[in-house]
């Protein structure tokens, strides 16, 4: 035998299950609980930006719309700096800039949409700049555990970006790419499975 | 604190994405490889929470949604910590709960079990974990309740908990169980667990020296989130 390593397990994740509304968004569930739900505004009023909108399907495996899914945003301010203490930059953030939101579908539908302002790149590893991104985390009934991803803008310049150029395959890689649909608008649409699979990321 | 990598997640303890008898997780599973990326800035921030997000009645289910009394049900609390993998305390992190009320229903509008909606039970609490990680619900001891699966699936009594930590890849949301509960070991959502040792870690023990006497049981519930190197990140190879 040899000496035991002293580290703990992570605990397992579970399903949020159907009714993950209640505990992350009561009002959706259909009831009024506490004095303020967290998550509905990633960039306030005064937030210097870029406002702009984005909307989309999460579709499983048959090409049905996922109408329970609920994701979480974080993502940067329009310089690229996250409101966190360990941005080596997040005194500069910009006042009012929240960084997270949390996203939950129309339960007719399944479409879901948000308001933020657009990100600036980010410093990468390696001194590298990654393109404007949105990380998102999705959870839902049939999810084990969540799902990390990341959005894209088609109107930046993402050829350099670091984690999209180790995709391999250029037709995975255009499925973290948002499309431009209107001034100020994009469309997302993730795939959990099958024919233009989303890219999911064990980050 | 320096930016450092965490700890790679262990997906042969974590369950995987399709697991058949979970029939739900057929259709909503990836199927194709996962990129696996080293962390950078978007992975090891992550949003922040505060005592101005919450209010101090925000963790006591038995009051915050009491219109003309208390909720029906076996009084409870559900203690812990939030510790890393390294065993260190995660102070001041939010810490999310839902359940069924007593008799196994969800105040949701997609629920529609038999049983009553408790009019005293919201099912739902939050709370920041204090500077020694450590979070404290008071509750009801929610109900089995039978869901689609096979025709005569049910749900061990369970609570719904979500977790934060400090970055965005500590995002966890999870399920805790009750000690002594026969549904545990027919359950296909615990069954999506291989290890038996990470199945046991979401048991909650009952914990009678936290027990308040003459008012309600105990249980008591520590949360395991990624830990992380302490070297930093910078002038390492990178795959491409
Ligand atoms: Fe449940």
């Amino acid at each position: 035998m040899v000496q035991p390593l002293p580290y703990l397990k992570e605990t397992a994740s579970q399903t949020a299950g159907p009714y993950v509304h209640i505990g992350l968004a009561p009002g959706a569930a259909g009831f009024d609980i506490y004095r303020r739900e967290l998550g509905w505004e990633i960039a306030g009023p005064d937030v210097p930006g870029e406002r702009i909108r984005i909307e989309g399907l999460v579709y499983d495996g048959t090409g049905a719309p996922v109408k329970d899914i609920l994701l979480e945003a974080w993502q940067a301010d329009a310089n690229g700096i996250y409101p966190h203490p360990e941005d080596p930059r997040h005194g500069e953030v910009a006042p009012g800039f929240r960084g997270w939101g949390r996203i939950i579908t129309d339960f007719d539908s399944g479409l879901w949409s948000f308001e933020t302002i657009k990100p600036g790149p980010v410093p990468g590893r390696n001194k590298r700049i990654m393109a404007p991104h949105i990380n998102l985390w999705l959870v839902s009934r049939g999810i084990n555990i969540g799902l990390n991803t990341r959005m894209y803008f088609e109107d930046e310049d993402n050829a350099a970006d670091p984690v999209l150029n180790l995709v391999e395959q250029e037709s995975r890689r255009q499925t973290l790419i948002a499309r431009r649909t209107a001034p100020g608008t994009y469309r997302f649409d993730i795939r959990l499975q099958g024919e233009g699979e989303t890219v999911f990321m064990d980050v | 604190m320096k930016p450092a990598e965490f700890y790679q997640r262990d997906r042969l303890w974590q369950p995987p994405a399709l697991t058949p008898n979970y029939k739900t997780s057929v259709g909503r599973s990836p199927r194709l490889a996962m990129l696996s990326l080293q962390s950078s800035m978007s992975e090891i921030t992550g949003p922040t929470f505060g005592h101005s997000d919450i209010d101090p009645i925000d963790n006591d289910l038995i009051k915050n949604y009491a219109q003309s009394g208390d909720p029906i049900g076996e009084r409870i609390i559900v203690h812990g910590r939030v510790l890393d993998e390294n065993g260190r305390p995660v102070p001041n992190t939010l810490v999310e709960i839902w359940q069924a009320n007593a008799g196994g229903r969800y105040r949701h509008r997609k629920d529609s079990y038999l049983a009553p909606i408790d009019p005293n039970f919201g099912g739902c609490g939050r709370t920041l974990t204090d500077e020694n990680g450590y979070y404290f619900f008071r509750t009801i001891k929610p109900g089995a309740y039978p869901w689609r699966n096979w025709v005569n699936s049910w749900r061990p009594a369970h609570i719904h908990v979500s977790v934060f930590g400090t970055a965005f890849v500590q995002r966890l949301i999870t399920q805790m169980y009750f000690e002594g509960d026969p549904l545990i070991a027919k359950c296909p959502i615990i069954a999506t667990i291989p290890d038996p040792h990470a199945i046991e870690q979401l048991i909650a023990p009952l914990d009678t020296n936290a027990a308040i006497p003459l008012d309600c049981l105990a249980y008591k519930f520590d949360i395991v989130l990624r830990g992380r190197r302490s070297t930093l990140f910078e002038n390492r190879l990178e795959g491409n």
